[in-house]
């Protein structure tokens, strides 16, 4: 077939880049929604212990946290420097964990309540009495799945 | 220099793709994927008060772990160091040589597997309230480190292959062999907060 050519327009059209910015802004978005910012602001400082046998947590969306540890510098002056237990976005005490497990659970879909699991980060340096009093709780919450959260640990000591 | 005889210029969008692209780059780098590991427990459940006509655990079959508010291992009644832990507690679970101060051994049918001497032994871990958090995470690592490499064991005589690389119901099996007892006991009121 012939083509038929308009005069003086001999060079190829460049190829239309404005909507790449709407591919690349698109991209954007999505992992901005998708991403999940931490949703809870930590109070206290958290530095996990190192172990080898770790695994995964299954499911995230099952999993609660207690977050255990000295309050952070700036919380300092007014807490002081003693462990403590953070349970969503404040202080709390052992007995507290109770009704933190009972909202928890509440949360969750009638299926999924028995897969929910306990994840305890706590700082390395926090005395085990601390620990013993948030197992007890748990035990007593009927919260028996529960993670000690650690770092990998690379090779063998 | 030639004009175009266009009524408006272009405006260049060509730089739009870089700016959302550094945008781009920015939310990976700054949302970090972090996944969340740990050791795997489950609590005993609770009861308000202790069965008093529950059968005793045999002491052969029972191993004691007791851990101090100085970092100090207790293992049936012998100071031993961390590294040590694991042997002891293979040794224990597996009771190579059938003898009489180690667990009993229970005959168990288990799918796949077929007849397996199960372990009855259980290794009981206790702390002070002084431990420190670090040590108990290290001996819960120790402790499930024998476990595992007795796991390994099994599942290479077995099929030939680490637990790991076993599928589900071959790895129900292993696991139904070598069961994870693991008693996290009430620890004694000493030691301080």
């Amino acid at each position: 077939m012939a083509v038929i050519r308009k005069k003086g327009s001999n060079n190829v059209p460049a190829i239309s880049t404005a909507s790449l910015p709407d591919v690349i802004f698109m991209i954007l978005f999505f992992f901005m929604t998708t991403t999940s910012m931490k949703e809870t602001e930590l109070r206290v400082s958290v530095s996990l212990p190192s172990a080898t046998e770790i695994q995964k947590l299954e499911k995230k969306s099952l999993v609660s946290y207690i977050y255990v540890g000295q309050p952070l510098k700036k919380y300092q002056a007014k807490d002081g420097t003693a462990p403590r237990i953070q349970l969503n976005d404040s202080y709390c005490t052992p007995k507290d964990i109770n009704e933190f497990i009972s909202s928890e659970r509440d949360k969750l879909s009638e299926n999924d309540r028995n897969s929910m699991s306990v994840c305890i980060k706590a700082d390395k340096y926090t005395k085990m009495g601390i620990i013993t009093d948030i197992k007890t709780e748990l035990r007593k919450a009927n919260a028996l799945k529960i993670t000690y959260a650690a770092t990998q640990q690379q090779g063998y000591y | 220099m030639a004009i175009d005889k266009r009524k408006t210029p272009e405006v260049n969008a060509g730089s739009m793709a870089d700016i959302a692209f550094l945008l781009l780059i920015f939310f990976l780098v700054a949302t970090t994927m972090n996944t969340d590991m740990g050791i795997n427990r489950v609590l005993p459940p609770w009861v308000d008060e202790p069965e008093k006509d529950a059968p005793p655990i045999k002491e052969r079959n029972l191993m004691a772990v007791k851990v101090n508010q100085y970092g100090h291992i207790l293992l049936q009644g012998d100071l031993v160091e961390l590294s040590q832990v694991k042997e002891r507690v293979k040794e224990f679970v597996l009771n190579p040589g059938n003898r009489d101060d180690l667990p009993e051994k229970e005959m168990k049918q288990i799918d796949i597997i077929g007849e397996y001497p199960v372990s009855m032994g259980v290794v009981s871990l206790q702390n002070d309230r002084g431990t420190s958090y670090e040590m108990y995470i290290n001996v819960q690592n120790e402790l499930t480190r024998a476990f595992n490499e007795i796991r390994d064991m099994v599942a290479f005589n077995y099929f030939g292959v680490k637990f790991s690389e076993l599928d589900e119901a071959k790895r129900e099996a292993v696991q139904d062999a070598v069961p994870l007892k693991i008693s996290e006991a009430n620890p004694k009121n000493i030691g301080g907060n």
